[in-house]
């Protein structure tokens, strides 16, 4: 077992998030955790309301991408931030349960707005007895 | 959290083929179907990214494109397409248009505007200004536009861009002649546009965004060309403001749905995706048929956007400048694919001309300016960053030969936003550029930091090598006194 973890990597106009776990559920929860870490301190997120989302798709890679575009949706549309993350996958089936609040510019400090999750560098894979799940956002 | 890299490898130039200081070749082998071509001076090619050569490459496989993948001097990584990438596809020969060749921020673009102030009358309120324009531009994330679009008002919007925000009255309908397509791009068709996107865009008209989206109070320090500038209205010692933003949240919605379904209906077409980003459809497909239509609603968006910051922009300085007015100079979109008519051996051919991270350029004589331009040549205008100046430069007749009129669109990051934080805080940047006398207005510190000048490619390296290479011709340089940061 690993404690499960995010890391971001090197992207000359943009940023790449990677999530570790120890399915893909839990690397997908840790690749939001990153996405989140673009725009603001994670600390600085008040886990205080909750959505839920769910999104469909066979493959699990295009899944991945699915999953951080919904996020994005929500962000943009509910003016909210996220740092708490539920994520739970069946049969290409995704469903998550969300908290975050609604962003306080003075708090937050945001440092971009995230456009999409691209396919670029996208990949879920098996490591070392971890998945890991990352891609490049566009922001 | 640790980190590593990705794509930080060095350009070999021993495989490119030296034409000229500032065009080199990339012969066509491994399934290209045409050579590609960087446009760039050797400092330049020296410090591109690896992933640009591969980039040019990838794009040069995609089915019916024509003469060649070519590069601005400014290109980087990007997604499928490197930035900076130009293209053009035959539909006769099976081209494609592509979402990835698009790219997310659809229509993303910059215009000028002149303020007719002298340097005294702006350096005498330059703190008063900045703040006024801060307050009145939606900018940064979160931020919300001063209307909601309801259904048929947003359908109105997407069918008529910059033309619908001038006829509510949120602009002048002289400006309409100075943005590419008469400010309104036909053949939108907001039918093909998701309700997510729609959802995404209705309280986001007139905000600039955020990353390296600005609106800035500039001054000419430099006139290259005094015919050309002449012609433009720009002397030196103007002050004029520029503003750089796109289609916001629907123009991301489109690329984010189309990328995937182009690239799920790829193999449906007989197409191979060299790199997954490169999602495309043939023109003639339905999915390509639906990505334009919906592709031209978000430059209306886009052009629609500009206008409104425009408004916006001119109501803040009259607050300062009871009796001024800005007049459009011109603007430019960078991420599009266009239907354009270009000679090809000789011939007249119809093109999906795409440029991603790239500015249409097109020379003198050209149909599609305006009378008052047409002599001159089409405005160029490129962004620089923070602290670093801009340029104003105009289309060339060589640049229709070069790459279908197209040129550079600005700096390009040489950094990652990552490292960008590590190096700097967003606070000393601010005090830096205001010991240079160039104030900064941003809602967020850590975005400012991402933003620093240093973080960039020198632009005026970048646009030597445009106008050295015949992209276009240098006219007039532009140094920042006010930034308002997104």
């Amino acid at each position: 077992m690993i404690t499960p973890h995010w890391q971001h990597f090197e992207h000359k106009a943009d940023i790449g998030v990677r999530g570790f776990g120890n399915e893909p559920a839990e690397a997908f929860e840790q690749a939001a955790l990153a996405m989140s870490a673009i725009i603001t301190d994670l600390s600085l997120i008040e886990p205080s309301e909750e959505i839920n989302i769910t999104c469909e798709e066979a493959a699990q890679e295009l899944l991945r991408a699915d999953w951080l575009n919904a996020l994005v949706f929500e962000m943009a549309t509910r003016k909210m931030l996220f740092s708490r993350f539920e994520v739970s996958i069946e049969d290409g089936l995704l469903k998550a349960r969300v908290w975050g609040q609604p962003i306080n510019v003075k708090r937050h400090q945001p440092a971009v707005e995230i456009k999409g999750a691209t396919y670029t560098e996208l990949a879920i894979y098996q490591s070392q007895g971890q998945w890991v799940a990352q891609c490049v956002v566009d922001v | 959290m640790f980190e590593t890299t990705a794509g930080q490898e060095e350009m070999d130039i021993n495989k490119l083929h030296h034409i000229s200081d500032y065009q080199w070749r990339i012969e066509p082998v491994n399934g290209m179907h045409v050579p590609g071509i960087i446009f760039a001076s050797e400092d330049l090619i020296l410090a591109m990214d690896e992933k640009v050569y591969q980039q040019v490459c990838n794009v040069a496989r995609l089915p019916g494109i024509v003469n060649a993948s070519y590069a601005m001097p400014d290109a980087h990584w990007g997604y499928g397409f490197p930035i900076g990438g130009v293209a053009a596809f035959d539909p006769e020969q099976g081209g494609v248009v592509s979402a990835g060749g698009v790219g997310f921020d659809i229509s993303c673009g910059v215009r000028t505007l002149h303020t007719g102030l002298s340097v005294q009358q702006v350096m005498s309120k330059q703190k008063e200004l900045a703040d006024v324009l801060f307050k009145y531009i939606p900018a940064g994330l979160g931020s919300t536009g001063i209307f909601h679009l309801k259904k048929k008002e947003m359908n109105a919007m997407l069918i008529g861009g910059a033309r619908w925000a001038v006829e509510r009255g949120l602009g002048d309908h002289a400006d309409l002649e100075r943005i590419e397509e008469h400010g309104c791009m036909q053949g939108a068709d907001p039918e093909q546009i998701s309700e997510h996107a729609k959802e995404r865009q209705k309280n986001e008209m007139g905000t600039l965004g955020s990353g390296n989206h600005y609106l800035e109070v500039q001054k000419v320090v430099e006139v290259y060309d005094e015919a050309i500038a002449k012609k433009f209205g720009v002397a030196l010692n103007d002050i004029k403001i520029s503003i750089h933003c796109g289609s916001r949240g629907l123009g991301h919605q489109i690329g984010t749905e189309f990328l995937k379904s182009m690239a799920v209906s790829a193999k449906d077409h007989g197409i191979t995706l060299p790199d997954r980003e490169l999602a495309c459809a043939p023109i003639e497909s339905k999915i390509g048929q639906r990505y334009l239509a919906a592709m031209k609603g978000a430059i209306n968006c886009a052009l629609a956007n500009r206008e409104i910051v425009t408004h916006l922009t001119r109501q803040a300085v009259k607050q300062l400048y009871p009796d001024n007015h800005l007049d459009l100079l011109y603007d430019v979109s960078h991420n599009t694919c266009k239907l354009e008519q270009h000679e090809v051996n000789g011939k007249t051919k119809d093109l999906f001309v795409h440029r991603k991270g790239a500015t249409r350029a097109f020379g003198p004589g050209s149909p599609v300016l305006p009378d008052a331009l047409r002599e001159a040549g089409q405005p160029v205008l490129i962004g620089g960053t923070m602290g670093t100046a801009s340029y104003i430069l105009a289309g060339t007749e060589q640049s229709m030969q070069l790459a279908y009129g197209s040129a550079c669109h600005g700096a390009g990051r040489s950094m990652s936003r990552r490292k960008a934080t590590k190096l700097w805080r967003g606070g000393n940047i601010m005090q830096q550029l205001a010991d240079r006398g160039i104030l900064i207005r941003s809602p967020s510190l850590r975005g400012i930091a991402e933003e620093a000048p240093d973080a960039y490619k020198d632009v005026n390296d970048v646009v030597k090598a445009a106008h050295q290479a015949g992209l276009s011709r240098m006219i007039a340089k532009l140094e920042p006194l006010i930034c308002i940061k997104g």
